[in-house]
């Protein structure tokens, strides 16, 4: 593929997709989780490109794209701790980490 | 030169990543995971975004990767947990996959996008980035950093909760 900003987005597209395929079809809750970070590389990576090769405007620096990913970034670090201490929590308590055995709030 | 070095970052990213979604062994997903935020990485680089760049090496191979691969081998006492959907889900996943995926494609090389005229050189980043922050992205760096904080307070706290018995 050529240095284009087409490039990158099919790139950060297929990115995104297959994040959402491991999210939809994976029962074990850190396959999940993995899935996640891949959409949010995806939605990273979509910044960085378009920071990169559209015209900046008068008012946005011609860094922000990358101040959002930067943002990105630390929410991720955020959201996967989180996650794993409660898939730590569940894992003691009912000895799976299979999504489709938590029922409990089921009404 | 800089498009075989595009195509081979590109590889790097989209192999591993098939290898993800695809794999039935959960230990070989998270190991191929490492290699795609490598790849993600180079595309930051090729993109002149080098301070991102490194983050993304310290951040999510040095940080979230660890943690993911503690989680797996936390989790899995004996057997390899490898569960995945049954098949007629696969297949509707698949299909929802495969027509966003079409429509981005077409979306992102359809689109008159107002790509600027001459690209800039890129310059090293991490001054402006420092700047930034410090700067106009004041209030959401502070909201940021108090959110990392809560996050990890939270964490331990969960986790404690539970070694206790409560």
């Amino acid at each position: 593929m050529s240095y284009s900003l087409q490039s990158f987005l099919i790139v950060s597209s297929l990115l995104f997709c297959l994040g959402m395929f491991t999210v939809l079809t994976r029962r074990n809750a850190i396959g999940v989780l993995m899935g996640i970070e891949l959409i949010l590389n995806g939605a990273g990576l979509n910044f960085v490109a378009f920071s990169r090769f559209l015209q900046p405007s008068q008012t946005a620096s011609l860094l922000s794209g990358q101040i959002f990913t930067l943002f990105i970034i630390a929410i991720a670090a955020a959201e996967v701790a989180v996650a794993l201490a409660i898939v730590l929590v569940l894992y003691s308590q009912m000895k799976t980490i299979d999504v489709e055995d938590f029922k409990e709030l089921r009404g | 030169m800089k498009e075989i070095v595009l195509n081979v970052f590109i590889l790097l990213t989209v192999i591993p990543c098939l290898w993800v979604a695809l794999s039935s062994n959960i230990v070989h997903a998270a190991f191929s995971l490492l290699v795609t935020f490598f790849g993600v990485a180079g595309l930051y680089v090729l993109l002149g975004a080098d301070f991102i760049g490194v983050i993304q090496v310290i951040v999510y191979i040095g940080g979230i990767l660890v943690l993911i691969i503690f989680g797996v081998m936390m989790t899995q006492r004996g057997k390899l947990l490898s569960l995945s959907v049954q098949l007629p889900g696969k297949l509707f996943a698949g299909l929802l996959c495969g027509i966003i995926l079409t429509a981005l494609i077409m979306a992102a090389s359809r689109s008159l996008w107002p790509v600027a005229v001459s690209l800039v050189n890129p310059e090293p980043t991490s001054a402006a980035i420092g700047d930034l922050l410090l700067g106009k992205y004041l209030a959401a760096f502070e909201v940021v950093s108090v959110l990392l904080l809560v996050a990890l307070v939270g964490a331990v706290l969960i986790v404690r909760r539970s070694v206790r018995g409560e």
